[in-house]
């Protein structure tokens, strides 16, 4: 856990990203897809942020934007104090030194023709000064090793491994230009379960040994428990939630959060009979063309009224460090909030 | 019932409905042969939900997709028994499975959109597999499409009849799907990991669905997944399915209580829940094998950490832990104690 005190590395306000998507029709209004809205988040030194939603809420549009592979729209983003959005050219390319991604399929992003000793010496073939070039060699063969690899893997090709492997491969990458920082983009959704372990693990262990920060995001909400310190919860753009991982998990104050870890598969059989149904979440997300007013959440959300409807709730702080962007986030908090998470007996009250 | 296969010799209405014994598949490529099932036997009855588990290239898809006879021969190569209410369907001719199929066994799989054509309406995709079936005329087959789209809870179905997939979400492309399916009244429903590609709310709305319209028409379900909360959230019964074998196959109750595998075993601690914070998880060192070089003896072996000399020459046969729960371990009872009232 990280120590209280700690500076922020990565310091975000107000991120936004919209992306023109044409007219509506031929002399339509311009129409714009706003993928962010108004993002703020912290994360500090040697911690791990969580960062779910589901399929189109803005996660993936955080992590390339807090990368510099996007251009914000608006907002603030600050790498270890500086703000990095007015850096010059070369001061960018630094900045990449120090951020470094692990993407999701390790099957498209480790390159077919290159041997893992070309992929993992590549960062120091970009950054010249990181290593001399007579190191490479032996630099190799200890993050191999450190990886889980073998120094003879060296001369192999990316084809002659599992994927699991592979995703070793862009680790070791990811660590060669000695970063501060990684965004982990759905690192192990692409693995098998007993797979999935050993590399979560090892993200784990090479945090302690490197003191390096996370952004970690995921759509398995269980693998999420076990590795994030705390987790932030967006929706079509927006964060609902965010929060220490566990206050989060257990005291749930939106609606959504809750809803979100209603819908996890249970982890055993018994009693799901009494169970079906219990906070399932009706409909789909709306678009993100044209968002539903007020709380975007509010046409799936069990305890919606009036004020949903026309006012977006600001994220407030509710306790211990969690904050919430739900009207009615203190009255979920309070006693009832304290039954399981599997869906809210809270009444519809029109 | 009017249906096709009913007037095939081999048809026997009191035969189970699936009933699959030491099917055997195999592909011969340039790099070997890969053996991707390896003699497997189960039976799947009317109104049950069959759960199989495996990690990628245990051989749980391919397993049926021989049994409704869509592996590609060669390279494939299919032997063994699959029985559709005693009609055999290894090495039937195409006219007998294209009876079987559909209206005995419908498939659908994890990756909706792709399954579907772009180029025409959802509507007339599901239309076109009712008139298959019954010859329907168009417009009474797009009346029933609808009714369809309907049944598997797509809002406003009359309007969405004129969609096409790339309108629809991934929840909706799969709910189309099961409208396809549905459209020839099948008596088992092949699922391949229906839910993989979609987020935990509509995971959760689809098998939802699945469980609802088994519930209205009696309907058998095979669901392949690789997650065990999908297992325990729908199935009855499971099979665990590693390079090739079903390695156990129990009750879902009984196999959450007391797996009696070493893989079972590890598969369940190597998951996270989330309902439990573990500071580190277990693991199962390596990696499934290579199908063309399976391990000898127990093809676990190599990562089981109960392993003895005995599992690297001897394949183990099944032995019974309880009714209906058998494992094909040779130290099945005795590899380590059940956590005894952990899921009770």
């Amino acid at each position: 856990m990280p120590d209280g005190e700690a500076a922020p590395i990565l310091s975000v306000s107000g991120l936004a990203k919209s992306f023109p998507i044409g007219r509506n029709g031929l002399l339509g209004p311009r129409r714009t897809l706003k993928a962010v809205a108004g993002v703020d988040f912290e994360i500090r030194r040697g911690e791990t942020l969580g960062l779910v939603g589901e399929s189109g809420c803005g996660k993936s549009t955080v992590a390339r934007l807090v990368a510099r592979l996007q251009e914000p729209t608006a907002g603030e983003i600050r790498f270890d104090g500086r703000d990095v959005l007015g850096l010059s050219k070369e001061e960018t390319r630094q900045l990449r030194r120090r951020i470094q991604i692990v993407f999701q399929d390790p099957y498209a992003s480790l390159n077919p023709r290159m041997t893992v000793e070309e992929i993992v010496s590549e960062p120091w073939r970009v950054f010249p000064g990181i290593l001399e070039r007579r190191r490479w060699k032996s630099r190799v063969a200890e993050l191999l090793s450190r990886v889980g690899l073998h120094a003879s893997d060296a001369a192999r090709f990316p084809h002659q491994f599992s994927g699991g492997q592979r995703q070793r491969i862009s680790i070791a990458r990811a660590l060669a230009p000695n970063p501060e920082f990684i965004i982990c983009d759905e690192p192990v959704s692409a693995l098998d379960v007993s797979v999935q372990a050993q590399v979560i693990n090892l993200l784990a262990d090479l945090q302690d040994d490197f003191r390096l920060s996370y952004l970690f995001i995921a759509h398995d909400l269980s693998v999420v428990r076990h590795v994030c310190d705390r987790v932030m919860v967006m929706y079509l753009g927006r964060i609902a939630e965010v929060g220490p991982t566990r206050r989060v998990y257990e005291r749930p104050t939106h609606p959504y959060t809750r809803a979100l870890l209603a819908s996890v598969p249970r982890s055993n059989p018994v009693g799901r009979e009494e169970d079906q149904g219990r906070g399932m979440l009706e409909g789909e997300v709306p678009s993100a063309i044209d968002p539903p007013p007020g709380c975007h959440f509010h046409p799936r959300c069990g305890i919606a009224r009036a004020r949903c409807r026309s006012e977006a709730p600001e994220l407030r702080a509710a306790s211990r460090g969690q904050r919430s962007a739900c009207h009615f986030a203190g009255y979920l908090e309070s006693g009832e909030a304290a039954a399981s998470p599997r869906g809210p007996s809270v009444s519809k009250d029109e | 019932m009017n249906r096709e296969y009913g007037r095939h010799p081999g048809f026997d209405p009191d035969a189970p409905l699936l009933s699959v014994r030491d099917l055997r598949v195999r592909f011969a490529t340039h790099q070997g042969s890969f053996h991707a099932v390896n003699g497997i036997d189960y039976d799947v009855s009317g109104g049950e939900t069959f759960g199989i588990l495996g990690e990628s290239g245990s051989g749980k898809s391919v397993s049926q997709m021989a049994a409704i006879g869509i592996v590609k021969c060669p390279p494939g190569q299919v032997s063994g028994s699959v029985r559709f209410r005693g009609i055999e369907l290894v090495g039937a001719s195409e006219p007998v499975r294209r009876s079987v199929r559909g209206q005995g066994i419908a498939m659908i799989f994890q990756d909706a959109v792709t399954s579907l054509n772009p180029s025409l309406t959802v509507g007339f995709q599901i239309a076109e597999m009712y008139r298959v079936r019954t010859g329907a005329d168009r417009r009474s087959a797009l009346d029933r499409a609808a009714e369809l789209m309907d049944r598997v809870r797509i809002p406003s179905a009359r309007e969405r009849i004129g969609s096409y997939p790339h309108q629809l979400s991934g929840g909706m492309s799969q709910r189309v799907m099961i409208a396809m399916a549905l459209a020839q009244n099948p008596d088992v429903l092949v699922a391949d990991e229906p839910t993989t590609a979609l987020d935990v709310t509509v995971q959760r709305q689809i098998l939802s669905l699945l469980r609802e319209l088994q519930k209205e028409s009696g309907l058998a379900i095979v669901l392949i997944t690789h997650d065990l909360g999908v297992i325990a959230e729908i199935a009855d019964r499971v099979a665990v399915m590693y390079a090739g074998r079903i390695v156990e196959c129990a009750p879902v109750e009984a196999i959450f209580r007391n797996p009696s595998h070493p893989y079972t075993a590890a598969l369940m601690a190597s998951a996270p829940q989330i309902d439990t914070e573990e500071a580190r998880l277990k693991t199962i060192g390596g990696s499934p094998p290579v199908l063309s070089r399976i391990p000898k003896g127990c093809a676990f072996h190599p990562r089981c950490s109960h392993a003895r000399d005995r599992c690297r020459s001897e394949l183990p046969a099944r032995s019974g832990i309880s009714d209906g729960h058998f494992s094909a371990c040779h130290f099945a009872g005795s590899f380590g104690e059940p956590e005894s009232d952990a899921y009770a």
